[in-house]
């Protein structure tokens, strides 16, 4: 074997002092490929569905059979036994639509968000050893429970339709609905994955803070009943116009006007918490627009369609200080692992 | 034969190169991981100790070079590969590099056991950064190679190991990069293995690819690599020649610890104590107490003896032993001088044992028995606390020992045509 012979151009001492081709910054949360990123997400999220999908017995029949359980329960405690569930005539009959629905739009929010907790850590193994886009790592679990929600989805189309709803322009809006619920998920999830490298107390946090939104969106008790309670004294039937604090506004009403105004002060306050909450949006509209039209659409609930910027502002928000924490984060992530 | 990768450098451009690269590691001295202890010390900025992982590496990698890059554990050697392959940031400094670059750290990284092997290898390959129409292609190559066809549809845990092991390597290598970045852990496994990597590294030296290698291993060092750069606490203490920086390494590897190992052995000796073994150490007109043996050089081994009392004709022996505490060469005093004289107490006597260096390269662990005369069983004093030396060489066949081999090939005539098969022809 002969001795090794190496250019003497680049002898051990002579190292460049311009930087030529392509410089490598470190680990980031996206690269300069979008299509690599993109590819690398859905491949994790299609092999991690597959991984469900043959991982058991039943196989994929136990991502539509829990929601269903979650609705059965619901169902019997909440509406008849305690009645939670005012309305009456159509509205009464497209309720178990509606929970369903719900139920199946929190599990999506809640499947995106408490996946994400530990994802970017139980991945460990590939961040300390691969160079690749890490904002890939949340995303992919998001696409995951995108494709479940997609199935379970079906599900409730099916309930709708049982139950009496008919195809109708307004199911167009199903992409926006999503749309809104997904870039919600995407921001809280890119925002729990990053916190929880530094601060392992985020998941039982993220934990009790699902729990609150669960109750506190529209799944059990529908926002009307919410909107009842809080601002509007009314007399049955149920749905009434009302007046919020100082401002009137105009409402669809069965044909009854009270414009009664109630104490505001704290309440008021409630209320309006209430509906900033993009979750309330999402599910309303989805309600609205899905199932029965005589629901009070988001627009409705919160006063007037411009108030809406209000819930959407606060997604955006979110969406963009998740992004900003991730990728601040990306680069030491494999280092505080 | 190597090619010497002067032409592809001819536009002076390096494949990789790094300049001035620093990197801290904050070793907090106690991790706050939870929430509760931030906020019962909001003030209490969270001490930490700073660990300078990497000082002021500069170097350039010529296209088509084969770059060892070596230093013993906590060197930093590992850490500058991954900021070579941006897995870490470095604090300070550029790196840059011309053409498409690959990783391998560990093998079979992101391998999901409860997956197919065609799912894993897909997913592999885009990982590394392959659209999913090359990650296809790649597929079946990968599979080819590791002779895995019948086995795609199984999941991976049903592999064997070796099945898996296979499949893991084959993943690694079957790639389109022109700049690969290893990890010595790749080197891990059987001597079959191991030898399958080396045949693979030698290929793709040969196809002209770039290698940044990290190993501790210095024949692997000396058989491959162009030029090496020696890391020691983070700081880069030789580059160059290969050969130098291995003896370099050894030296400072093996030297320092060798007389750790002897404090510590010491206390458990057995015999009668009658004379002790001082020392033992590398000697011979090149030098005393050298930790590098060359191989296919003239070698002594010399041991320091003590005596306390006075004693008769002692025999000294010698036993090496190698890595895996196997003895390779077994000698004693014995045999050429059964009277080796008497020794009153007080005394001090080297006892010498040369010959020619046959050795494998490896490390080597010398260990001297003194014994009465006579069967061989009466112990003087047994002391293993000798320093360690390595045995540097290209040649590495595989066996414990490189003794000159002869071969010969004798045409012997054909064979009457009948008697073909019957003589374990072809079939």
């Amino acid at each position: 074997m002969s001795t090794p012979v190496i250019s003497d151009q680049l002898s051990n001492a002579t190292v460049p002092t311009e930087s030529s081709g392509k410089p490598i910054r470190g680990p980031r949360a996206l690269d300069e490929s979008w299509s690599r990123f993109w590819h690398l997400s859905y491949n994790i999220a299609r092999s991690e569905f597959k991984l469900k999908f043959f991982g058991s017995a039943l196989g994929y029949l136990w991502q539509v059979v829990r929601p269903l359980l979650l609705f059965g329960v619901l169902y019997i405690f909440f509406v008849k036994i305690f009645h939670v569930n005012r309305a009456t005539g159509a509205a009464a009959r497209f309720y178990g639509a509606q929970l369903l629905a719900s139920i199946v739009l929190f599990t999506f929010f809640a499947e995106a968000t408490s996946g994400a907790v530990r994802s970017v850590v139980d991945r460990e193994n590939l961040v300390r050893k691969i160079q690749f886009p890490r904002l890939a790592i949340p995303i992919s679990v998001v696409l995951l429970a995108l494709f479940n929600l997609g199935l379970n989805l079906v599900v409730v189309m099916i309930f709708a339709v049982a139950a009496g709803a008919r195809p109708m322009l307004s199911w167009l809006e199903l992409p926006l609905i999503i749309l809104m619920l997904s870039v919600l998920a995407t921001g809280v999830a890119m925002l729990l994955s990053a916190l929880f490298v530094k601060f392992r107390d985020i998941s039982p946090i993220w934990e009790v803070l699902s729990q609150i939104l669960f109750y506190s969106s529209p799944v059990i008790i529908p926002a009307e009943t919410v909107r009842e309670k809080l601002i509007c004294d009314t007399s049955p039937p149920s749905i009434a116009s009302c007046k919020t604090h100082g401002t009137p506004m105009k409402v669809i009403t069965d044909g009854h006007i009270n414009y009664v105004y109630k104490h505001a002060g704290l309440d008021h306050f409630l209320y309006h918490l209430y509906t900033l909450n993009p979750l309330v949006t999402v599910f309303q509209q989805f309600r609205h627009a899905m199932i029965n039209r005589a629901t009070l659409s988001a627009g409705q609930i919160m006063g007037s369609w411009t108030a809406l910027i209000e819930p959407l502002a606060l997604v955006s928000v979110i969406f963009l200080v998740g992004f900003w924490y991730f990728n601040r984060s990306a680069p030491h992530i494999a280092e505080d692992l | 034969m190597i090619v010497p990768p002067a032409e592809t450098s001819a536009s002076g451009q390096p494949a990789l190169a790094a300049r001035e690269i620093h990197k801290r590691f904050k070793i907090p001295e106690e991790r706050t991981h939870t929430l509760k202890e931030r906020a019962l010390h909001p003030l209490r900025r969270s001490r930490h100790e700073e660990l300078y992982a990497l000082k002021d590496i500069s170097f350039a990698v010529a296209p088509g070079e084969f770059f060892g890059i070596v230093g013993r554990n906590g060197s930093g050697k590992s850490t500058l590969l991954k900021c070579l392959a941006g897995i870490y940031r470095a604090d300070e400094g550029k790196i840059w590099c011309n053409g498409r670059m690959s990783t391998f750290i560990e093998l079979g990284v992101g391998f999901n056991p409860d997956l197919a092997a065609y799912e894993n290898v897909a997913l592999n390959g885009i990982m590394l950064g392959l659209s999913p129409r090359e990650a296809r292609a790649r597929f079946k190559r990968v599979i080819e190679f590791a002779e895995l066809e019948e086995f795609q549809d199984l999941k991976l845990k049903n592999y064997s190991s070796g099945m898996h092991v296979r499949l893991a390597f084959s993943v690694a290598i079957q790639v389109d990069a022109e700049i690969l970045l290893i990890d010595e852990v790749l080197a891990v496994g059987d001597a079959a293995f191991q030898q399958k990597c080396f045949d693979v590294f030698n290929r793709m030296r040969e196809e002209g690819r770039t290698i940044v290698f990290v190993t501790h291993d210095m024949s692997a060092v000396t058989r491959f690599c162009h030029r090496a750069m020696l890391l020691e606490r983070g700081e880069m203490v030789s580059i160059g020649d290969p050969r130098d920086v291995a003896d370099r390494y050894l030296e400072t590897a093996f030297g320092r610890a060798s007389t750790y190992e002897g404090d510590d052995v010491s206390s458990a000796r057995m015999g009668d104590g009658m004379a002790r073994v001082s020392d033992i150490w590398l000697g011979d007109d090149r030098g005393e107490h050298r930790t590098v043996a060359p191989q296919s050089e003239p070698l002594t081994l010399k041991a320091l003896v003590t005596f306390n009392t006075d004693v008769l004709d002692p025999a000294v022996s010698m036993s090496l032993h190698n890595e895996q505490r196997l003895p390779v060469v077994v000698a004693t005093t014995a045999k050429d001088h059964e009277q080796t004289g008497s020794f009153s107490g007080g005394e001090q006597a080297v006892f010498a044992f040369s010959f020619h260096n046959m050795l494998a390269p490896g490390r080597y662990h010398p260990i001297i028995t003194i014994t009465h005369r006579g069967e061989g069983l009466d112990v003087i004093d047994r002391y293993e606390g000798g320093a360690s030396f390595v045995v540097s060489g290209v040649t590495a066949s595989g066996g414990m020992v490189e003794i000159p081999v002869q071969t010969d090939v004798t045409r012997y005539g054909l064979l009457p045509k009948g008697q073909i098969e019957t003589a374990g022809g072809p079939r």
